[in-house]
């Protein structure tokens, strides 16, 4: 069992450098999710760490072993590929034993572990199916049961879920939770969806063109992002961003504090509250009223024009173009650099 | 799934009388070199016995009688078979390697070795024949023809397994690596499983290919290894043609390559629109 640690990782094609020396800790056990826009380099990294793409610069050790230059079968890691990549022609079964039949596994140590992960994933029926004739739902998990009879040190996880409908996502997210829960491995697991980022991991690590972004848990990156990028990536919807000259002329009041010229400042649609003119930070016209039952999203339009979001309990009562004011409490506005995006 | 569109009564009837048409002048040849096998070289030149004729077997008799039929199309077996699985055993790790593992070079390589198609046959012949039969010393043997079958079908069989491996998800490889096979375990267990009917239908045109050549196999044979196209070439006698035993040749050659490709008519048409539709 065993923690990775990543140092000074370079992934170059060519003259085209595409990491930018990445620095990373995790933990044995942790669930840690690289997220980020495509081609940030989430799964360039993920693969690198699997094995199937070589390292340029820079160490990957898992445990105490530097793995640079060890093949990807003997890393101890194991893959969940976005695509699934299971074998077509061979059976459920085959599937799941085919790694450990290449590492000499004794038959009947397959058959166990085969069978165990079988029982683990609700697969047993369909041992003897080829994948074609099952669902997205079940290759997926055979193909996560062939990760687990490998039983890796550590799980990597390409976008598991993308291939899968809504429905279908949110309930293999929930069993790839207890699978961590129960199995307690290191499981690194790359996306794109933030809801996915934020439900499932112990630990984010936010990724853009190549270079580290931010490192932290869930919660850490939604209080306390680093920097503009970080704060609207995590987060849905997005957070809402406002120059000096967007907020109402009431804000200074509101907020504790000018907004200077050289900053913005960052307001969640989730914070957002309806108040009097008197009291307002952002006011706006009405642009749009999406109304989900539980909460609505209000769309707004400020007069300078820049649009936001405001995700309140009930729809407004008001029509498009009227004017409506927000407030938020002074500690949940989050203030950045405009010209470098640092938190300020 | 084709979209629906009006087809007037004159297309339905049209379509299938203008593919008829055309599919008996494919035919045409074909039958009329059957038909004139069973006629004496006599009646097989004169136009009142174009179809009025007293049917005969002598130019099959003759055949293997005067000729011996079956050490040319025992030729012909031994070098198309070798050539063909030669040409696979080279071209399916090379197309594995460009398919898999490409680099900045591989659409170059590719045009090169199609290239290589190009090149006029009858602008190496001499080198060809001086090399073979005064230096190396191999002119008409089994191994020249088979060299030189697998040579001049080596780019299809590539470019052909080439687009059917193309055809594999990458990550199929990339889970056997993670896995633990080896390079050739990821050919012999992945693969060739997966892309089986390609590799077959490569293997089926190719060998039809060799089967057919007769540039080459002319050329370089005398008697030794001549193949089937050799023993018709050798029937186009100095001494006038001799239509009806000329016909029984030519349909006793092309006979095994017909019957073997009308059994595996449904895996040759697979592999050829295979890929072009997905």
């Amino acid at each position: 069992m065993a923690g990775l640690t990543l140092r000074n990782v370079v992934k170059k094609y060519g003259e085209t450098q595409v990491m930018h020396g990445v620095d990373l800790d995790i933990e044995h056990g942790e669930f840690v999710v690289f997220v980020g826009p495509s081609g940030c380099g989430k799964s360039t990294l993920l693969r690198m760490i699997a094995g199937l793409e070589e390292i340029s610069d820079g160490t990957v050790a898992i445990g105490d072993t530097v793995v640079n230059d060890v093949a990807a079968s003997k890393r101890g890691v194991a893959m969940v590929f976005q695509t699934y990549a299971l074998y077509p022609h061979m059976t459920v079964y085959k599937n799941m034993a085919f790694g450990l039949k290449q590492a000499k596994t004794d038959p009947a140590e397959i058959d166990r572990r085969v069978k165990g992960a079988a029982e683990i994933l609700q697969l047993g029926d369909y041992l003897d199916r080829s994948p074609r004739n099952l669902s997205g739902g079940q290759r997926q998990r055979v193909a996560i049961g062939r990760a687990i009879v490998r039983d890796p040190e550590v799980f990597l996880f390409d976008e598991p879920l993308s291939n899968l409908d809504a429905a279908l996502r949110v309930q293999t997210r929930l069993e790839i939770a207890r699978l961590h829960e129960r199995l307690g491995n290191t499981m690194i697991y790359v996306t794109h969806d933030q809801v996915e980022a934020m439900t499932l991991a112990d630990k984010i690590v936010v990724l853009r063109d190549g270079r580290v972004e931010q490192v932290g848990s869930p919660i850490e990156l939604y209080e306390n992002p680093r920097n503009a990028f970080v704060a609207q990536f995590i987060g849905s919807p997005k957070m809402n961003f406002f120059g000096a000259g967007d907020i109402a002329s009431t804000a200074a009041a509101a907020l504790g504090k000018d907004l200077p010229s050289s900053q913005e400042v960052g307001l969640r649609p989730e914070h957002l509250t309806v108040c009097d003119a008197a009291n307002a930070v952002v006011s706006g016209k009405l642009d749009i009223v999406e109304n989900l039952g539980e909460y609505a999203m209000v769309h707004m339009i400020t007069d300078s024009g820049v649009s936001f979001i405001a995700k309140t309990e009930k729809p407004p009562q008001a029509h498009k173009g009227d004017t409506i004011n927000f407030t938020i409490k002074p500690e949940l506005a989050h203030y950045f650099d405009a010209q470098t995006g640092l938190r300020a | 799934m084709a979209a629906v569109t009006e087809r007037s009564n004159f297309g339905k009837i049209a379509w299938p009388v203008v593919a008829w048409i055309v599919a008996l002048i494919f035919f045409f040849p074909i039958f009329w070199l059957v038909f004139t096998s069973f006629k004496t070289d006599a009646d097989a030149v004169k136009p009142e016995h174009l179809f009025r004729f007293t049917p005969t077997l002598e130019n099959y008799t003759n055949m293997t009688q005067n000729y011996d039929y079956w050490r040319f199309a025992i030729n012909s077996v031994i070098t198309s078979t070798f050539a063909t699985l030669f040409a696979l055993f080279v071209g399916v790790p090379a197309a594995y390697a460009m398919a898999f593992n490409p680099s900045r070079h591989t659409k170059d390589i590719l045009m090169w070795m199609l290239s290589t198609k190009m090149l006029p046959a009858a602008a190496v012949l001499y080198p060809m024949t001086f090399l073979t039969k005064n230096f190396l010393g191999i002119f008409d043997t089994h191994f020249l023809v088979i060299v030189v079958l697998c040579l001049i079908n080596l780019p299809i069989v590539i470019w052909m397994l080439f687009t059917y491996f193309k055809e594999i998800p990458k990550e199929i490889i990339e889970a056997g690596k993670m896995d633990g096979v080896n390079t050739w375990g990821e050919i012999k267990d992945i693969l060739i499983p997966l892309a089986w009917g390609g590799i077959a239908s490569t293997a089926l045109l190719t060998f039809i290919f060799c089967w057919n050549e007769a540039y080459w196999t002319v050329r370089l044979t005398t008697i030794d290894a001549a193949t089937l196209s050799k023993l018709i070439e050798g029937n186009r006698a100095p001494e006038g043609l001799f239509f009806g035993r000329l016909s029984a040749v030519s349909t006793a050659a092309i006979a095994p390559i017909v019957i073997l490709g009308w059994f595996c008519q449904k895996q040759l048409v697979q592999g050829l629109t295979f890929g072009a539709v997905k």
